[in-house]
């Protein structure tokens, strides 16, 4: 058919994955050691005549991370992958942007492609903003003529013009950003794939984002999305696809994929139906956005509880709980005006706003403490919070957010100073 | 509209039509390295100057003024150990810096699509502008010494062709072994010192025995070395003549085995890195 962009046909992709054997003994003799470090090394050595790559582990096992996955895309569809971690979502833009190379299947695509899989690719700190928008350029494959004829565009997207002779490791993490998205957003191929990049960023550079996205599809090109973001998806795509464990679980209507993708997700962003807490109370909304939410940045929270029984509400909190259990923080909502009294029939609704949220990136369970006149109850885990990571802004990888603790502080008057005795 | 087929082993019929497409991203890789090279560095391309001279100084004490071993003919020690030292850092560089490349690369070949050949290339001819430049001191010691060169000068940019050649075949194939096997890591820098030693670089090949000189022209560097020296020195250096088509024999086979190997690994290189 002319009209098809991209055909896929029976795609499979495997991993090989090592596992050690587990060592739960309390001591391990030094001969085992020893002989699992020489069983080791005999089996690396025998790949390395072989001519395979090396796996590090006691056991070796293949792994599908895509499995007999066929579909296809017509010029100008925008198609919206949705999938838990994991699911092969990245695997399968992987193999179609040509950077892996898949195990079974055959893929045909018509017109150029372009990838995306993250902003700002190949971006080398020493240089300049001027510099930067070439070399990055180049690497998603503009030509250097493409390049100069969109500068003074790209340029003013970004909103970089005084600094356009400044290496970007000087550059906000803002600035880096815009830079980088504004030289993605001038690729022109024919066929676009993205991944996550509204993942990264505030309110103001995803809007950005999804109105370059629109644009796309009002210029009649194929996009491929992957995204977290069920909105989004609902908004752009005109088809969608629901990968589960490397194989496709549902194909065709966005609504019905991102549905049951949300059903079904163990990270939930919102309540799958209402939540009785007494036979006087339910829960009927309770929902955080944006979910996930970049570290500091804003995320408004609501929740509306209905009364069946006229009830007095004493009490309410919000709380946080890392995924250890830990409780990380709270909204007392006593200080927006409770207590309050609701007749039969009447709902409260409370709404909040977190100007930055302070957590590092993780999942946080968060829940509800609710006392009223005849219920006392504690909720800890109704719905989960992701937080992604903000944007590096300085010149250190991070540590991991396991190491830097649930908050992450704003830290001013930095000193650094020598003293002699 | 240009179609594209992905399939598992998928033989590239267009590869080399690709790589070509791609010419503005080497540009730019090969721009960036050499840009970014001595940012942020006092003397900055001085250095591409000052490491070859105190090289050619260190080797000339110990070899020519202690060891006290035979020059080429009447050339100045000094000259005739740069003649020979020039190919060889060239080439050291050229597979210290190709072989990291893709390593040091890995986010953009776990991010982006081209051809991998332009990452390890690039680094090559990174090298390459280095050795161009450090002609300079070459120059320099001639007008120094009063040396001057003969008509033969005029064949060096063949054997610059073939130093170049030479050193891309093994930095490609220990590219790709260095993205699957980080082993290679630690072998190349001892490969490359060891080879210093191995090859005529601070003394003149005329010392080797005659019978084992066949031999020892099965380092390709030897053919390239003796060359250089033949070229810039004249008649004051005797090239052993069936050495160079052997060298140049055992460079083609490098350069065939580098690029088929780096082919067949690179598309897992993403998988692997």
């Amino acid at each position: 058919m002319s009209d098809t962009a991209i055909t896929v046909d029976n795609l499979s992709k495997s991993y090989l994955v090592g596992h050690r054997a587990a060592r739960n003994q309390s001591y391990t003799a030094l001969r085992d050691v020893i002989g699992r470090e020489v069983r080791n090394f005999a089996r690396k050595t025998a790949d390395f005549i072989g001519g395979r790559p090396i796996v590090q582990g006691d056991t070796v096992e293949e792994f599908w991370a895509l499995k007999d996955v066929s579909f296809e895309v017509k010029q100008g569809e925008i198609l919206g992958i949705v999938g838990r971690n994991g699911a092969g979502k990245s695997t399968m833009l992987k193999v179609l942007s040509r950077i892996t190379e898949p195990t079974r299947g055959l893929i045909r695509i018509r017109g150029r492609i372009g990838s995306l899989l993250e902003i700002g690719t190949g971006f080398h700190p020493e240089m300049t903003g001027r510099e930067n928008i070439f070399l990055n350029g180049a690497i998603l494959g503009m030509t250097k003529a493409d390049i100069s004829r969109k500068f003074d565009e790209i340029v003013a997207f970004a909103g970089v013009e005084t600094f356009l002779d400044t290496p970007v490791k000087r550059y906000s993490s803002g600035m880096y950003v815009r830079l980088a998205f504004a030289v993605a957003a001038h690729l022109d191929v024919d066929i676009l794939i993205v991944d996550e990049v509204l993942a990264v960023g505030d309110a103001e550079f995803q809007r950005k984002c999804l109105g370059k996205l629109t644009d796309a599809k009002k210029s009649g090109r194929t996009v491929l999305f992957v995204s977290h973001n069920m909105s989004a998806v609902r908004k752009l795509c005109s088809k969608a696809i629901w990968l589960q464990e490397g194989r496709i679980n549902g194909i065709g209507c966005v609504e019905e994929c991102t549905a049951k993708y949300l059903a079904q997700a163990p990270c939930r962003t919102g309540l799958a139906s209402a939540f009785q807490l007494d036979q006087a109370l339910e829960l009927r909304r309770f929902e955080l956005s944006p979910n996930p939410v970049s570290s500091g940045s804003r995320v408004r929270m609501s929740l509306e509880i209905a009364a069946h029984q006229a009830t007095r509400i004493e009490e309410l909190a919000i709380m946080f709980h890392a995924s250890s259990g830990a409780r990380v923080s709270m909204v007392d909502v006593r200080s927006f005006g409770l207590p309050v009294g609701l007749r039969a029939g009447q709902a409260l609704a409370v709404r909040c706003a977190v100007a930055d949220v302070p957590l590092t990136e993780s999942e946080y369970h968060v829940g509800l403490c609710i006392r009223t006149d005849h219920l006392v109850a504690n909720v800890p885990d109704l719905i989960t919070l992701s937080v992604s990571p903000r944007p590096n802004a300085g010149d250190h990888v991070p540590y991991p957010a396991a190491d830097r603790g649930f908050v992450e502080l704003d830290v001013a008057d930095k000193l650094l100073a020598v003293n002699s005795q | 509209m240009p179609e594209l087929v992905i399939e598992p082993g998928g033989a590239e019929r267009r590869y080399w039509e690709g790589l070509w497409q791609y010419r503005e991203l080497f540009k730019v890789l090969a721009w960036r390295d050499m840009s970014v090279r001595y940012k942020q560095t006092v003397i900055g391309i001085a250095w591409a100057l000052i490491r070859p001279f105190l090289t050619m100084v260190v080797f000339t004490v110990v070899f020519g003024g202690i060891a006290r071993l035979p020059s080429d003919g009447s050339a100045p020690y000094a000259l005739m150990v740069f003649a020979g030292l020039l190919p060889w850092a060239f080439f050291s560089a050229a597979l210290a810096d190709a072989s990291g490349s893709l390593v040091s690369n890995a986010n953009l070949i776990s991010k982006v699509y081209f051809p991998r050949l332009i990452v390890p290339t690039a680094s090559v001819i990174v090298a390459f502008v280095d050795f161009l430049i450090s002609f300079a001191i070459l120059a320099a010691m001639m007008a120094w010494y009063r040396f001057m060169p003969g008509p033969q000068l005029l064949l060096l940019p063949v054997f610059i062709v073939i130093a170049f050649l030479a050193s891309l075949g093994p930095a490609l194939w220990l590219t790709a072994l260095n993205v699957k096997y980080r082993d290679f890591r630690y072998v190349i820098p001892f490969v490359v010192q060891l080879g210093l030693y191995v090859s005529p670089v601070g003394f003149s090949s005329s010392i080797i025995p005659e019978q084992w000189r066949l031999i020892y022209s099965l380092n390709p560097m030897v053919g390239v070395i003796e060359g250089f020296r033949w070229c810039i020195l004249g008649d004051q250096s005797r090239i052993y003549l069936p050495g160079i088509p052997l060298g140049i024999g055992i460079t083609a086979l490098f350069l065939w085995l580098g690029i088929t190997q780096f082919r067949k690994m690179e598309k897992s290189f993403a998988d692997l890195i």
